[in-house]
């Protein structure tokens, strides 16, 4: 009686979930891979996101070590003494913005409109260089004052954790530059359309790093201790 | 010669007569070798065909030849172990302590990094495409980078022989032994650096498999109709995915620590060695579980094929498989239960650490409820198996021992503890691959490899292992702890004796399989495998010719059953010809070669090496020319070749005819044996 059954007895699939009844080697893309191998750009888009979740895990292990070392300062400075959340503040406005231009950049591609395309992504680049010019500004601050890695355990936990995502935004970045040049030099291709969904996975996903960051290095520290 | 970092002619040990000579006797062998190739004309061929192959057979295939090397290199070192035991009962032995460190620590890094990983991940690359019935994986030309990545890897390992010395702080670096100030020297630097490197290699082949096995598959193949060694690829690449950056952020760390004085592990500035340990094994307990569960996939392929039988259990073998794949990460401590953590947390990982048995389990009786019933055909691949479930379950149980918090506070470090791990390395693992390599032979190379030197190979294995580690066990719960260069209890000795007699006996094993790749190659006219079909096996891999041409497959196949190739044969064989008419064929388009794996090995290799000798000078050249190759790589225009309808055609009708030959020769013999049976 109900059309769903009969539809699935049929060997259909009306709800697209990928459960088909044996012998249904339909073409169409369920997402379960059941229907045959999935088009490039799906399998280029999950294998970076399946990448970008290994990066994940790898800034998993420095926040780890992070909290683990935070009470280790060797007589040194703590959170409190040495953050400054006015430039942190700053920082992350950047990043954001950067994010944003992103956003605006994949439309722009989406509507292979060369120029806008270009004038977005340089704001995005700007603003990260100017994200990474603020950090490297805090880095030399630190290190100037005798409070850089070496001087305790708590410290080069925070300059591992927070350096290793500025050299992921700094290789950002560089990835940014080549895209800008291919843009004009290739066009808007498929294979240069794949690339630049890539980059802005990793671009994006270096946001949520940084939201991370912010929240458990600078306002937990300043915050408790 | 400062713009030479650390590097001076001291780095040649010039005064130890043994490395030296092998290192010189090693690089005779391959200027030998790499002459003849010049000599021969052979390069443009090896360059193009090989070298620049993005084929995921080829790479496979480069990927098992490495391992098969770096086993010969890991084999040496273990003798070179045995045999210092044998003589250091109260003498100094032929070995002093430091060269004795290097080499349990180089033994240890190469078997499971270069021998056992390469392994696993060759025969995945060979098979896994051809088993999800598609033609290729998802990113060749990053499957290149991942292998030549791990060869570079090899190679400065391999390099650490004769520049400089090896890490002497065991295969796993614990600080605060491996920092700076206790391992001043490039050991420790050479060990970071080749795991940094070919641990790259791994993480991007786990990222292409995932992705390949979730998102490219054979029209129908659901995931319930997925071949055994398929999911279990799956697990284990899952784990190589949130498992290695684990290991690549720990060395990172302890390379932070060395280099620029940072206090991650240090025993000054607040650092905490323990977190070390915690970390690594936090990826460690993990690589045992990438590194054993395709070998109980080769094991569910092999016992199904020869026992005639689809595999029992599938269901619950995935459920096993994917339960051991979860439960992998929440055993770790129990490598450091001596740490201090307390009852209470010592109790959790121990319980963990037995619960994981219990999938393993199922996965066992699946096997032997596989063979049950069946009509078993004892070939080398089926003995390497049957092998395992009695050497395996031991170990295992052994393994389970160890779990329970009070034994291992007695058994911790001891020889006890080696024996366990040999027992299911090379139980599970080792006779795995070798299961697996003489099953997927003739699909990769056309002809099969000799029976009886592979049985051979295996009882010599199978009892030169027991010879070599039962007596481990016995002077481990003698208190016999690991890595002693001399020692003086009388006890132990005559033990260490039969411990080397077994060393022997593997090294006849491993004699055997080298003769019986001589003896198979010179004898490949007799024994070339015609239909692709040699065991009468149950999936894909066995639908296509051996070896399969570049596309595997003329047309995807189309998957209507969980043993897809079986399901096909039957139904053929009912009708009397093959299932599909004639294909339509078209052209297939194909992945380009491309050498950028071989130039990116290369400038690893440069900037390993700057790297560990402080030549910061050609770190930059090295990183520089790897943006380069990056640019150069995604300015290329065309990345695909065009294989033309006739090639296709071609090949495919080759195939098919040998096939239907094959299919009216059972015919025929069926017939006659069906009017001979009423006599009986």
């Amino acid at each position: 009686m109900s059309a769903p059954s009969t539809a699935l007895r049929a060997g259909r699939d009306p709800y697209h979930v990928g459960h088909r009844a044996p012998g249904a080697g339909v073409p169409e893309y369920t997402g379960h891979g059941a229907g045959g191998p999935a088009p490039k750009r799906i399998v280029v888009g999950y294998g970076f996101w399946i990448f970008i979740l290994s990066d994940v895990i790898l800034f998993s292990c420095f926040f780890a070590t992070y909290t683990v070392l935070i009470q280790a300062r060797n007589g040194g400075p703590g959170p409190r003494e040495i953050f400054d959340l006015h430039t942190t503040a700053a920082e992350t406005a950047c990043l954001l913005l950067s994010s944003f231009a992103c956003g605006l950049t994949s439309l722009a591609v989406a509507r292979h409109n060369l120029l806008w395309s270009e004038v977005f992504l340089a704001i995005t680049g700007l603003l990260g260089l100017t994200f990474l010019g603020l950090e490297a500004h805090e880095f030399y601050g630190l290190v100037t004052q005798g409070d850089g890695p070496t001087r305790s355990a708590f410290l080069t936990a925070f300059f591992a954790l927070v350096g290793c995502h500025g050299v992921h935004v700094s290789a950002g970045i560089l990835w940014l530059g080549t895209m800008m040049a291919q843009f004009p030099a290739k066009g808007f291709k498929e294979s240069i359309r794949h690339r630049y969904l890539c980059f802005s996975l990793f671009w994006h996903a270096l946001d949520i790093i940084w939201i991370g960051i912010f929240t458990v290095v600078y306002l937990i520290g300043t915050i408790t201790s | 010669m400062t713009w030479l970092g650390k590097l001076t002619w001291q780095a040649i040990p010039f005064q130890e007569p043994l490395p030296l000579f092998s290192g010189l006797g090693v690089l005779i062998i391959i200027v030998a070798i790499v002459a003849w190739v010049v000599i021969k004309g052979y390069v443009p061929y090896l360059w193009r065909e090989w070298i620049t192959s993005v084929d995921h057979k080829r790479i496979g295939v480069m990927y098992c030849i490495l391992a098969g090397v770096m086993l010969l290199r890991g084999f040496i070192d273990a003798i070179m172990m045995r045999t210092q035991q044998v003589m250091a009962y109260n003498a100094p032995g032929f070995l002093p302590p430091s060269h004795f460190d290097q080499v349990f620590s180089a033994h240890g890094t190469i078997m499971i990094f270069f021998v056992a990983m390469p392994f696993v991940i060759g025969l995945m690359n060979l098979v896994v495409p051809l088993q999800l019935g598609v033609r290729d994986v998802a990113f060749p030309t990053l499957n290149s980078v991942s292998f030549w990545l791990t060869a570079a890897g090899a190679l400065l390992v391999n390099l650490s022989l004769v520049i400089g010395q090896f890490d002497k702080t065991g295969w796993l670096p614990y600080p605060p032994l491996s920092e700076l100030r206790y391992s001043p020297g490039v050991g420790v630097d050479y060990y970071c650096w080749s795991l940094q490197i070919s641990g790259i290699g791994t993480l991007m082949t786990g990222i292409n498999f995932v992705t390949t096995i979730l998102k490219l598959r054979a029209p129908g193949m659901h995931y319930t109709r997925m071949p055994m060694f398929c999911w279990t690829a799956l697990a284990s690449n899952l784990l190589i995915v949130a498992a290695f950056p684990v290991l690549t952020a720990t060395l990172a760390m302890l390379l932070l620590d060395r280099y620029v004085g940072f206090h991650f592990f240090t025993d000054t500035g607040g650092g905490n060695s323990m977190m070390f340990m915690n970390l690594i094994w936090a990826w460690g307990h993990p690589e045992v579980y990438i590194l054993v569960l395709p070998a109980f996939g080769i094991y569910s392929e092999v016992v199904s094929t020869f026992s005639g039988k689809p595999l029992f259990g599938y269901r619950s073998m995935i459920w096993a498989t994917m339960a051991i794949c979860i439960i992998s990460f929440m055993v770790w401590l129990h490598h450091f239960f001596t740490m201090g953590a307390g009852a209470d947390v010592n109790s959790i990982f121990g319980i963990a650490s037995m619960i994981i048995a219990v999938p393993t389990g199922v996965k066992i009786f699946n096997w032997l409820f596989t063979m049950y019933g069946g009509y078993v055909r004892f070939t080398a691949p089926m003995l390497w198996s049957i092998g395992f479930i009695v050497t395996f379950a031991i170990g295992g149980l052994t393994g389970v021992l160890l779990a329970v918090p009070p034994a291992d506070f007695q058994l911790h470090n001891s020889l006890f503890l080696v024996a366990h791990f040999h027992n299911v390395i090379i139980g599970a693992v080792v006779f795995g691959v070798f299961a697996g390599y003489m099953y997927w032979f003739p699909k990769a190379f056309g002809f099969t490899l000799d029976e009886t030197l592979g049985k051979w190979a295996f009882w010599l294995w199978l009892i030169g292992f027991w010879v070599a580690w039962g007596p481990g066990y016995v002077v481990g719960l003698e208190g016999m702890t690991r890595r002693l260069d001399h020692y003086s209890v009388a006890e132990w000795r005559p033990w260490l004796v039969v411990a080397e007699v077994g060393v022997a006996i593997i090294l006849l094993g491993i004699i055997a399989q080298i003769a019986q790749i001589v003896v198979s190659v010179r004898t490949r006219e007799q024994r070339r495998d015609i239909t692709g079909d040699p065991w009468d096996g149950r999936n894909l891999e066995w639908a296509t010719a051996s070896p399969p041409p570049s596309f595997n497959f003329a047309v995807l196949p189309d998957v209507t059953d969980q043993e897809p190739y079986w399901d096909m044969k039957a139904r053929a064989r009912e009708i009397g010809q093959l299932t599909r008419p004639e294909p339509e064929y078209t052209p297939i388009h194909m992945p380009r070669n491309s050498p950028t794996g071989f130039v990116a090995a290369f400038l690893a290799v440069i900037t390993g090496f700057a790297l560990i000798w402080h030549i910061w000078w050609l770190v930059l050249l090295g990183l520089a020319g790897a943006y380069a190759t990056f640019v150069v790589f995604a300015w290329r225009d065309h990345d695909e070749i065009l294989i033309p309808t006739e090639e296709v055609a071609r090949l495919d009708r080759a195939n098919r005819a040998a096939r239907s030959a094959a299919l009216q020769h059972r015919q025929l013999r069926r017939e006659t044996e069906a009017q001979r049976e009423p006599r009986e």
